[in-house]
């Protein structure tokens, strides 16, 4: 079986421009909305206390706040988590608690008129780690990227390092865009996603790059725009399926893996699309902008035919 | 022209890659062995008795509880039941049978036959998340720790220069430094050189002048603040173990984490605020005389307790003792506790206490050679009552007197109890006394605590995700690729068993939620080499080239765009393991495994099916 036709000529590059002016209007509403609305960042990272409780027939969420008000406990986000007999109530760090800590047992304390439901999750994070978890989560998408850019220049050359890169930022800021307009909770997971996401991005770029490099080395013209087309109609195929199966099990994990990875699975669903896009579009244009060409990419005189097997 | 098959491998290779899959596969078959009941036995001290298991049959047996099997291992008896009802009887019986030195902890035991356990194969190890239990961080309050130290150099000043008959001064402390004040230079520069020589190796002194004074200010140096937090952080972890013992929870965790906190993890324990109660509580201890005139059995029995005394019982044989009411001197006077050995060479424990209190404990032993002393050990100790056939934990305050010696001289700021049995009762009669020094208050930063429900929920749900994103891609793969669809189906579960056998294998790594998000995800991104190599050879097929050789092309072209691509995403797992907590690590884990075992299994399992199936044909038709 067959998606796409044998031999593609789609002119991938001739769309470049309008690629161009998407992207850019994506990014400029990401950016102004991540500014304007921000995220709807979760416990993991502003602190704060979490309470997810399981009642034995559904629950109207009107009940659970009256009696969370009559503990005192006015401030509480309560909502449906899942089914209507999970109810997850939210509180931010009171100054007031002594022992910020015991907040829980004062949420759980004060259900028990409701009809003493079983406590599924208990989740406190105090302000100074959450402040940690936030920090070390930028650092560690910084880290990554730097690590990246670093590997790329090194097997490539840095036209390439920097045109992978930048479709990784353009990866990063899109999906956080979608969680800011969204206002899905970003948490933990979807830091760990959005490195996933980095991850699979990358894959799809390198190996377009490596395609391009290949088809560099082996043509007598030396016309980027064509030697760029040629190489992703080449690939595109793949870049598909591997998308295809890699969204397949992201579906089955956004709809049975319940709902706890649900913003996790959301992550990376949107960054897998973005991904694809931006590998063919954001990568390979940075390669134009940044005027690659045949001499950039012929193997040191002393490494030809050793590091590289596809030269046949 | 004669040349040799493209596509065969040697009989070893094929050996070798079914060797690797059926080992580490025979290391996935714990995983499908199901969990028993059991109660798990261990003692305080560390080693188990050899009569220990013996007495355990016999008083199981009196109770006609059937033990399924029994394990004695790394100091732990492992007992397995039949149902849940047997062992909770069997953990009641246990405990009564067993003295309170012995820990009883309910547990699950893998029912994994013998033949796999001398190989060491074990179920892959469950985070919190998805077997249920709490996560504790807990920050140790480091500027409580360095507060307290400079009051008590303060207070040992006023001591040491009261001896040294330099009048007229003044100790107070503030912050994270003493200040004393002196009348005059002369009597400063004498304090100067007592201070120095008591305390130089920890102190750095320096010296102020204002209108009302001459100041000696003293800041307790780098190295002896390293000390003094590490030794913070090294009797709260003493203390926390001591009271997890007592809440009889299997395989807890307690570790440093970072320079000033610790990780509690309490698999099964689902009352968070019992938990914390116990954490959160300080031990401490008193010294009290005892009250000889009287007879402590009689008060026992008759309940008539003589004014002016407490009945305490002793901890290890649990005999009645009279104490007088009026302390002595608290654990908070303690600055340290060693094992060590007296003039004769017997065991001892060697107390040191701060300035305030060992001028006050001097006067109260000089008043009371020859007479008895008691140290009472309180903390907050946690048991299980039954209340209508439920098992309830609820948390006491318990009071016992852990050592009795007589006074033979007048005690000072280093003194040692001795006539201790062995060096044992000295080490374990020094870590209480440590415990119950006050230690640098802890504070929790961070809960984590899942319900056992929801961990099985999890579970489920985790298994449910990968069998169906797994099947998804098999059918999708086989619909197109046809043959080498099949090949990469084969690979794909050869994938899945390696991972699972190597989360088994890897003692340390843990299966999160976050983790089996990985290996779904493994599962989507395996199959990517595959499709890069078959791509490549419907290309070379369509460019005209011979099957065989379209096959040779397509695998070796692939390669270095394979290892390109996971390289690069091996890299984001790494750092994410390297920053991250948790189940995120979980996640890192399985995504690096997974990318790994995908290169054997895509490049070296698929090749060798399809050597197999097309390899000796001359000009197959491929199904690609």
């Amino acid at each position: 079986m067959q998606i796409l036709k044998d031999k593609l000529r789609i002119d991938f590059m001739g769309k470049r421009k309008l690629a161009l002016i998407i992207s850019f209007i994506l990014i400029v509403v990401s950016l102004i909305s991540v500014v304007a609305r921000g995220l709807n960042l979760g416990i993991d990272f502003t602190g704060g206390t979490l309470v997810e409780v399981g009642y034995s027939e559904s629950k109207e969420l009107e009940k659970v706040r009256q009696a969370l008000a009559a503990s005192g406990l006015d401030d509480a986000i309560v909502q449906h988590f899942g089914t209507t007999r999970d109810v997850l109530i939210r509180l931010p760090v009171l100054d007031t608690d002594r022992d910020k800590s015991m907040l829980s047992s004062r949420i759980i304390r004060a259900l028990d008129p409701t009809g003493s439901p079983e406590v599924k999750r208990v989740e406190f994070v105090g302000p100074q780690v959450g402040g940690e978890l936030r920090d070390k989560g930028g650092l560690a998408m910084l880290y990554a990227l730097v690590g990246i850019l670093i590997y790329v220049a090194l097997r490539f050359e840095w036209r390439f390092s920097l045109g992978s890169v930048a479709a990784l930022v353009h990866d990063v800021i899109l999906v956080v865009g979608f969680f800011s307009l969204t206002q899905v909770e970003f948490d933990l997971t979807v830091l760990a996603a959005l490195l996933a996401v980095i991850g699979y991005s990358l894959n799809d770029t390198i190996v377009v790059f490596d395609r391009i490099r290949e088809n560099f080395r082996r043509t007598r013209k030396d016309i980027p725009v064509q030697v760029i087309n040629e190489s992703i109609n080449q690939t595109i195929s793949r870049t598909l399926i591997t998308s295809i199966t890699t969204l397949l099990v992201l579906v089955a994990l956004f709809l049975f893996g319940g709902e706890v990875i649900h913003a996790f699975s959301i992550a990376l669903i949107v960054g897998v699309i973005v991904g694809t896009y931006s590998s063919i579009y954001v990568a390979s244009t940075s390669l134009l902008a940044l005027k690659v060409s045949k001499e950039h990419l012929m193997p040191v005189a002393k490494e030809a035919g050793s590091d590289d097997g596809s030269q046949v | 022209m004669a040349v040799a098959p493209l596509n065969r491998y040697p009989l070893w290779k094929y050996l070798l890659i079914l060797a690797v899959i059926a080992v580490i596969g025979l290391y996935t078959l714990p995983n499908l062995y199901p969990d028993i009941p059991a109660i798990q036995v261990s003692h305080s001290s560390g080693t188990l008795d050899a009569s220990t298991l013996p007495t355990l049959q016999r008083a199981l047996q009196k109770q006609g509880i059937r033990v399924q099997g029994e394990d004695q291992e790394n100091n732990r008896i492992l007992l397995r039941f039949a149902n849940t009802e047997q062992q909770l009887q069997a953990f009641e019986v246990s405990k009564e049978a067993l003295d309170g030195r012995h820990i009883v902890a309910l547990n699950l035991a893998t029912s994994v036959p013998g033949w796999l356990r001398v190989i060491g194969a074990t179920p892959m190890n469950l985070g919190l998340d998805l077997r249920g239990g709490v996560h504790f961080l807990l920050q140790v309050d480091m500027k409580a720790a360095g507060a307290k130290a400079i009051n008590n150099y303060a207070a040992s000043f006023r001591v040491n220069l009261r001896e040294a008959k330099i009048r007229r001064f003044a100790a107070t402390h503030a912050g994270n430094e003493a200040r004393v004040r002196f009348r005059d230079a002369a009597s400063r520069d004498a304090g100067l050189d007592v201070l120095r020589e008591e305390y130089g190796n920890e102190l750095d002194f320096s010296e102020e002048e204002s209108r009302d004074g001459f100041y000696l200010v003293a800041k307790i140096n780098e190295e002896t603040l390293r000390e003094i937090q590490s030794l913070a952080i090294q009797q709260n972890i003493q203390t926390l173990r001591n009271r997890v013992n007592e809440l009889g929870v299997a395989e807890p965790v307690i570790q440093q984490q970072g320079a000033e906190r610790i990780v509690v993890q309490l698999p099964g324990v689902q009352d968070t605020a019992q938990a914390k109660e116990i954490l959160g509580a300080t031990a401490t201890v008193e010294f009290r005389m005892v009250n000889e005139q009287s007879d402590p059995f009689e008060a026992d029995e008759t309940g008539r307790i003589p004014p002016g005394s407490i009945l305490y019982y002793e901890r290890d044989n649990k005999n009645p003792i009279l104490l007088k009411r009026e302390v002595m001197l608290t654990g908070d006077s303690i600055i340290n506790a060693n094992s060590g050995f007296d003039e004769n060479g017997l065991p001892a424990v060697i107390i040191t206490l701060d300035g305030k209190g060992a001028s006050r404990f001097s006067k109260v032993t000089a008043e009371n050679i020859k007479k008895l002393m008691a140290v009472v050990f309180i903390d907050n100790k946690t048991v299980l009552i039954n209340r209508d056939g439920k098992q309830i934990r609820k948390t006491v305050k318990s009071e016992e007197v852990v050592s009795v010696a007589r006074i033979q001289e007048q005690l000072g700021k280093r003194f040692q109890i001795e006539g201790l049995d062995s060096t044992h009762e000295a080490l374990k009669l020094a870590l209480l006394l440590r415990a119950g020094a006050l230690a640098a208050p802890v504070e929790i930063v961070e809960e984590r605590t899942v319900g056992p429900s929801l961990g099985q929920q999890n579970i489920d749900l985790g298994r449910k995700s990968i069998i169906i994103g797994f099947l998804l891609v098999m059918v999708f793969m086989v619909v197109y690729y046809r043959m080498f669809g099949i090949a990469a189906d084969l690979a794909l579960a050869a994938n899945l068993v390696l991972i699972i056998g190597i989360m088994s294998l890897i003692p340390g790594a843990t299966l999160t939620l976050p983790g089996i998000a990985g290996i779904v995800l493994t599962v989507g991104m395996a199959v990517d080499a595959n499709v890069l190599i078959f791509e490549r050879v419907r290309e070379e097929l369509r460019n005209g080239n011979s099957p065989q050789a379209s096959i040779q092309a397509g695998y070796s072209k692939a390669l270095s765009t394979i290892a390109d691509a996971n390289v690069t995403t091996l890299i984001a797992a790494v750092v994410l393991f390297i920053f991250g907590t948790g189940p995120i690590k979980g996640f890192a884990v399985t995504l690096s495994i997974g990318i790994v075992c995908s290169m054997f299994t895509a490049i070296m399992g698929t090749r060798a099916l399809v050597n197999l199936y097309y390899g000796s044909r001359k000009s197959p038709k491929l199904a690609v």
